[in-house]
């Protein structure tokens, strides 16, 4: 009686999972019911699988934050890079993006199924790094600019370089040597940004940005322009100044003005720019992966023709070599798949290249279990046991084995997962979820169906298992 | 007493580790990107121009190139690493020159020094955490035997046979990469790991059924008589599983397409290794290492 509910249980089971995990066909059938008797059963709802970059075409974008110059908490500037990157990313439009700190100064961007990645990386990469910077001292910028051109300053000297009107000069040597010498950070910089607008000069009435500040920014803001009355304080945008203005008086209300020489279109997308967010320390793209569209479609067809190839190659194997015990096995196998197939679902396991290989494998190692219990079975009605002993000692005493097999495979899938980055993840962790599956079936479920066949009829029979 | 089959592949097997080294330390390892820093971009065409072009084109914009075909159609090209703006101006140049050619980007890769560092060190971390977590777990199941043999007997000789299964792969690889400019690139290390998982699950199959001989009554003299009848017995088993495994692999291999058909190899090498050496790695050790204690 027992036998038989497990039986049933294990068919009704078997069949709400393949409902779950391969809805379309199931659909298929229902409806051609439906037309038939012309009822109407509902459709399953779909649920598609999560396709990795790989798989689907996309971008894996690394980015390192340079948080050399943030004291207080480099934890809030990373969620804050994040948060912004996050904005910028959605403002895009890519369905699913995953933003992620990772450590503590990376940021890792995925996004799958784009198509311009160009763009993307542009967007993201333009993301202004607006900065409040005051002047440095003279001595200081002298030995900079020494230093960057060897000694021949060509009757370069601070002074003329860090005049308000030689921003382009200094533009210039900014992008040439990658060292400032004239402006240094203040600590005010995008976080202490509230909105900025587009607004035009009182006299000149070209377009200028007015900046609001925070309550944070304009109190750093106001400090700021009290120790500097008289003196220039630069406003950079992206590392490179835009504007530097002489201040007249201290600002206390937190509203400060960019008057550099925009035409109204720029006045406007910087506004654009600002008010999505500026990074609170900059970020430089260090590491990308890009796949395209097509090879990810290709890659998913080989991948998935290697599966069906895999599986029924181990089931033809099987079969030969086991005869009865073998067919049992590879119906295990499909409910083994059944069941890993709906896990990756659920949970849901992102669907990588190297992630399908490690399911691919765990079809050989869900196998193992079985062959460890058959040869055993084996070798006690070698022995001359009945077919129903033999059965329960192959299982109790390939049960250790099992045991053993399993978990030492488990312990590297969990090693992988823990210690390795996102794309061999994915192989850790279908390796993973295939182990314990597999314990699982290749126990209970082939059990559930040897018992079935170990009967009396098929005592007389002994071929079929030997 | 054990057969003398055990002690001359035994010593084969050291054979193709020393080997294995000497061959390494020789031609050394081709890394790919992600270890080594740099970039690689894969072209995919539908006229594909002749090489040299390409490379004259390339050269005269970035530098020092490096181009091969891939499958009938397409090309990789390895170069330092690339800033966003200069690979879209090699793609900008390469349309220009090749206006015909039906240019695609099918896959871009641009690693940075520090990540490739880091990825090697994580790599080389999490196989000695596997290593260490494997000689524990046999140590503790295999607690009970201690009368007969020392359970970190045990787990040393699966260990050797652990290194035996990376050190040759590592070997063979860097024969792959001298000669055909086959890389070692990330997922090499699931590779590593997944034989280390499979090989020593092998080993515990036979440890299994010596303990299960020895509970059934054997005495230490004739250990080497156990461990041989044990290797014997689950002979079949062995065979079986390794055909299977290998079965899905040759599927991945053959149908899987170029980005995972070297990680299949790996694989398929170091999983008949895993086979291999627990049968005449791992036994033979056992054997001798419980003699001398």
């Amino acid at each position: 009686m027992r036998k038989n509910l497990l039986l049933i249980a294990t068919i009704v089971g078997s069949i709400v999972l393949l409902a779950f995990v391969a809805p379309q066909t199931v659909n298929k059938g229902i409806n051609w019911i439906n037309n038939l008797v012309s009822i109407s059963l509902p459709n399953i709802p779909d649920r598609p699988f999560h396709l990795g970059l790989d798989l689907l075409g996309g971008t894996h974008l690394v980015y390192q934050a340079d948080l050399s110059k943030i004291i207080s908490s480099p934890d809030d500037a990373m969620q804050g890079v994040r948060d912004v990157v996050e904005r910028r990313v959605n403002l895009f439009g890519v369905s699913e993006p995953v933003v992620q700190i990772s450590g503590n100064d990376r940021l890792i961007v995925d996004l799958a199924g784009i198509k311009d990645v160009n763009q993307a990386i542009k967007l993201i990469g333009q993301t202004p790094f607006l900065e409040f910077k005051t002047i440095l001292p003279t001595a200081q910028g002298e030995a900079i600019i020494k230093q960057a051109l060897g000694g021949n300053t060509e009757g370069l000297t601070a002074t003329t370089l860090c005049a308000p009107s030689s921003i382009v000069i200094l533009n210039q040597f900014l992008v040439s040597f990658g060292v400032d010498p004239c402006f240094q950070p203040s600590g005010l910089n995008g976080s202490g940004l509230k909105t900025a607008q587009v607004s035009f000069g009182n006299q000149s009435l070209s377009p200028q940005v007015s900046l609001e500040l925070n309550n944070e920014g304009a109190k750093l803001f106001s400090e700021i322009t009290q120790a500097n009355l008289g003196r220039t304080v630069a406003i950079y945008l992206d590392g490179l100044p835009i504007s530097a203005p002489t201040v007249q008086s201290a600002i206390t209300d937190g509203r400060a003005v960019i008057s550099g020489n925009f035409s109204p279109a720029e006045a406007k997308t910087l506004v654009a720019r600002l008010n999505s967010g500026a990074l609170p320390v900059p970020i430089q793209l260090i590491s990308q992966q890009t796949i395209g569209a097509s090879l990810g479609q290709d890659s998913l067809d080989r991948s998935l023709k290697a599966g069906a190839y895999s599986l029924i190659f181990v089931a033809v194997f099987m079969i030969i070599f086991y005869r009865l015990p073998g067919v049992i096995s590879v119906i295990a196998l499909l409910i083994y798949t059944l069941i890993v197939l709906a896990f990756y679902k659920l949970i849901p396991v992102t669907l990588t290249l190297a992630g399908i290989a490690g399911f691919i494998l765990s079809l050989g190692m869900a196998v193992d279990a079985n062959i460890l219990i058959f040869a055993r079975m084996k070798e006690e009605l070698v022995a001359g046991k009945s077919l129903h002993a033999a059965t329960h000692e192959g299982f109790s005493r390939a049960w250790l084995s099992v045991r053993d097999g399993h978990v030492t495979t488990l312990i590297s899938a969990v090693v992988l997962y823990a210690a390795t980055t996102s794309i061999v993840k994915g192989f850790a962790l279908t390796l993973g979820i295939g182990v314990l599956t597999s314990l699982f079936t290749a126990t209970m479920v082939t059990r559930t169906f040897l018992n079935l066949v170990t009967s009396k009829w098929f005592e007389s029979k002994q071929w079929l298992f030997r | 007493m054990l057969p003398k089959i055990y002690k001359i592949m035994f010593w084969f097997s050291i054979l193709l580790v020393v080997l294995s080294i000497i061959v390494t330390g020789v031609f050394g390892l081709r890394l790919g990107v992600d270890f080594s820093g740099g970039s690689v971009l894969e072209l995919g065409f539908e006229n594909r121009p002749i090489i040299t072009e390409v490379k004259d084109t390339l050269t005269a914009k970035i530098g020092d190139v490096e181009i091969s075909p891939e499958g009938e159609k397409g090309l990789i090209i390895r170069t330092h690493e690339l800033t966003e703006a200069q690979h879209q101006e090699v793609l900008s140049a390469l349309q220009e020159a090749f206006p015909e050619s039906g240019l695609q980007e099918r896959q871009f890769s641009s690693v940075g020094p520090v990540i490739g560092n880091e990825l090697k060190q994580r790599s080389l971390f999490a196989i000695f955490l596997v290593l260490i977590s494997v000689v524990i777990y046999i140590a503790i199941v295999f607690r009970k035997l201690g009368r007969t043999t020392s359970p970190w007997a045990m787990g040393l000789s699966a260990i050797f046979a652990l290194i035996h299964d990376i050190i040759v792969p590592v070997g063979i690889f860097s024969l792959l990469g001298h000669f055909y400019g086959i890389e070692i690139t990330g997922v090499f290390v699931a590779a590593a790991l997944t034989i280390l998982g499979f090989s020593v699950s092998d080993t515990v199959i036979i440890y299994d059924r010596i303990r299960e001989n020895i509970i059934r009554g054997g005495n230490k003299n004739e250990f080497g008589a156990i461990v041989h009848r044990s290797v014997m017995q689950t002979l079949t088993r062995s065979l079986n599983t390794v055909f299977t495994v290998l079965l899905s692999l040759f599927a991945i291999y053959f149908f899987g397409g170029e980005s995972i058909k070297y990680f299949s190899l790996a694989l398929i090498v170091g999983i008949f290794l895993g086979a291999y050496s627990s049968i005449f790695v791992a036994s033979p050790l056992l054997v001798w290492l419980t003699k001398k204690a």
